[in-house]
């Protein structure tokens, strides 16, 4: 009793549970604070648990690659938990699900190799041949071919999935990195950072039909849900490009500005463009933060803070939040899209790199 | 002695308080200026000082003006516990506050009366800051507002009995510049409010120590967490036995017999 009675009435000292030193050099710190409830605190969350359960609320698993964890991290975004962690091989990076939702693929860079996965076991099913150091590949939206990006090697694996077989190499510029496939499955396209170019390659024949020429060292391609627009990210820039799928020419270049922030930190990544092309949505990498382009207008219409070197960037299914990967901050940012505000960031481990959303 | 006039002692004194508070525009304005200048130039500059750090009640990154805005409701509440007590001290030597106490209800219940009055209006002032700070892209769940209120009247009874038990030593209105470096100025800066408690840990673990067991530390976490819709027990036990304890203080500190007012004899 009287334990308790001191335990209301000392303060309750705050523990930093986890520390990291970023690359902006400025020091990380989670800390949390276990204040006690009340029995009426509990009461109100009870009911609230129970107001919950009766709405509908669709359940989604959040799939994290840990680069320095060499593990997975699988997070139910509706509690905002990081559920467990799972060893998955040497240095993880590019994560993807096929579009049946039933097959899990994660470039294990260190082991040259991609990993097949049951989604649901998480059980490994086949390791693919993706050459040296894979980080980036894309899958075709029918899921029966996935492409790599082979940075060392300048060129793109073509891996048929049925066979687990490497079909196809695709000689593309220095350092391919942003691959995508167009939703229309007509348009492979790989982005080379030191070539700064963004080669468009026909799907049919895996050959290069135009070269489009973009700003300093393109990071990642992604399509509008149309298939019209490509959207590249330019790292050493600072601008995302629009280009239009029929000229391959750019219609705009948006310069990533925010305010209070220096020039050399906007380093922007991730890109991802809603289905009905209301907003993109721009990782800024150190900037930590995540930009919101209305994508008619292509004005930066708000940015919002995340955690440390935000990277990549994964839609909710309903597209109704926006998941974030923060590389120094060890944790992963989840955006409520209605109103476009951060509403939680939910450690997971260290360096999470890529972002997989299943429903 | 009935119920109204209980009743009518009251709301004579904090109708009296409100409407002083509404025809004096300039202090109105001034009581809104500080915490906004804060809000709009002291934290500008500091915009990203807090972006990599979590705690709670935040969920996620926050920018420095989201973090100060619970500490510059609890600066309201604080320089307005101290214009109360200045006004009290006016009070005295004016002599509205002889015709105050002669009014045959008690004591207690006439300083009590004084308190709520004060509250009421910094309650006000806040309602009013956080409406612009909303303006300002500040964004507190709608929610929070409501439940902010009983924590704003707890903070601000709290601050302002101690308002009310400083009142009791100062002789003179002169000596309230003592009260501005010895009261408000280390309230404020030995609290949350500006920073929170690990930063300050990081710097001075004195400092720390000062500011975790600063009472206005404690008001300022319980505004802080009821703003997004959670409470803090432990805040909330220890702003309520500060008021106690400033409220028996200056109760005692006011009795003519006990407190304070006999060494003051001289002064008055």
């Amino acid at each position: 009793m009287k334990n308790k009675l001191l335990a209301y009435l000392v303060p309750t000292r705050c523990v930093g549970i986890q520390s990291d030193r970023a690359a902006v050099g400025c020091a990380t710190r989670r800390v949390d604070t276990a204040f006690p409830r009340g029995a009426w605190e509990r009461e109100i969350l009870l009911l609230l648990g129970l107001a919950l359960l009766t709405t509908t609320v669709q359940a989604e698993t959040v799939f994290v690659s840990l680069e320095k964890d060499n593990a997975l991290a699988i997070v139910d975004p509706i509690d905002g938990k990081l559920i467990k962690t799972v060893p998955i091989g040497q240095r993880p990076r590019g994560i993807a699900l096929s579009s049946d939702n039933k097959f899990l693929f994660v470039a294990t860079s260190d082991d040259n190799t991609i990993r097949m996965l049951d989604a649901e076991t998480l059980k490994e099913l086949a390791k693919l041949p993706s050459g040296k150091d894979p980080e980036t590949f894309a899958l075709s939206p029918n899921g029966e071919k996935l492409y790599v990006s082979n940075e060392d090697d300048s060129m793109v694996t073509v891996i048929d999935v049925a066979s687990k077989k490497a079909v196809h190499e695709i000689k593309v510029g220095v350092e391919p990195e942003g691959i995508t496939v167009s939703p229309d499955n007509q348009w492979l396209i790989s982005a080379s950072e030191t070539t700064n170019m963004v080669h468009w390659i026909d799907t049919k024949t895996n050959t290069i039909v135009e070269n489009t020429l973009v700003d300093p060292r393109p990071r990642a391609v992604n399509f509008t849900a149309d298939s019209q627009q490509l959207w590249v990210t330019s790292e050493m820039a600072g601008t995302v490009m629009v280009l239009d799928a029929k000229t391959k020419q750019p219609v705009k270049t948006i310069k990533l500005e925010v305010e209070g922030v220096t020039f050399d930190k906007i380093q922007p990544v991730g890109v991802v463009i809603d289905k009905e092309r209301k907003h993109a949505y721009i990782a800024l990498g150190p900037a930590n933060r995540v930009a919101v382009i209305n994508a008619q207008t292509y004005a930066i219409e708000k940015v919002l803070l995340v955690g440390q070197r935000v990277w990549n960037l994964a839609f909710s299914p309903d597209q109704k939040r926006l998941y974030t990967t923060n590389g120094t901050s060890n944790d992963i940012s989840i955006i409520d899209l209605d109103t476009q505000t951060v509403t939680k960031s939910v450690g997971v481990g260290t360096y999470p790199w890529g972002v997989a959303v299943k429903p | 002695m009935s119920f109204l006039h209980y009743w009518r002692a009251m709301s004579g004194i904090v109708g009296r308080e409100l409407w002083r508070f509404v025809t004096q525009r300039e202090r109105f304005i001034s009581a809104l200026v500080r915490p906004l200048v804060w809000l709009f130039v002291f934290a500008a500059g500091f915009r990203a000082a807090l972006g990599l750090a979590i705690s709670p009640p935040y969920e996620t990154y926050i920018l420095y003006e989201v973090y100060i805005t619970p500490g510059l409701c609890g600066m309201i509440q604080l320089f307005n516990g101290m214009q109360s007590s200045l006004s009290m001290v006016y009070d005295r030597e004016m002599g509205s506050m002889r015709t105050l106490l002669v009014c045959p209800l008690p004591r207690w219940f006439l300083l009590l009366s004084k308190l709520l009055a004060g509250t009421a209006v910094s309650v006000l002032q806040v309602y009013v800051f956080l409406a612009i700070a909303r303006a300002y892209d500040i964004n507190i769940p709608l929610m929070g507002y409501g439940y902010v209120l009983p924590a704003l009247l707890l903070s601000g009874l709290m601050l302002g009995a101690l308002g009310l038990l400083l009142s009791s030593f100062i002789k003179q209105l002169e000596n309230f510049a003592g009260v501005m470096n010895f009261v408000i100025f280390p309230m404020f800066f030995m609290s949350t409010a500006l920073y929170p408690l690990w930063k300050i840990k990081e710097s001075s673990a004195l400092l720390y120590n000062l500011a975790q067991y600063n009472p206005f530390s404690q008001a300022v976490e319980l505004t802080r967490f009821a703003l997004y819709g959670q409470f803090n027990l432990h805040a909330c036990i220890y702003t309520l036995i500060a008021f106690i304890v400033f409220m028996t203080a200056a109760i005692i500190g006011y009795n003519p017999s006990k407190g304070m007012m006999m060494k003051k004899k001289g002064g008055e």
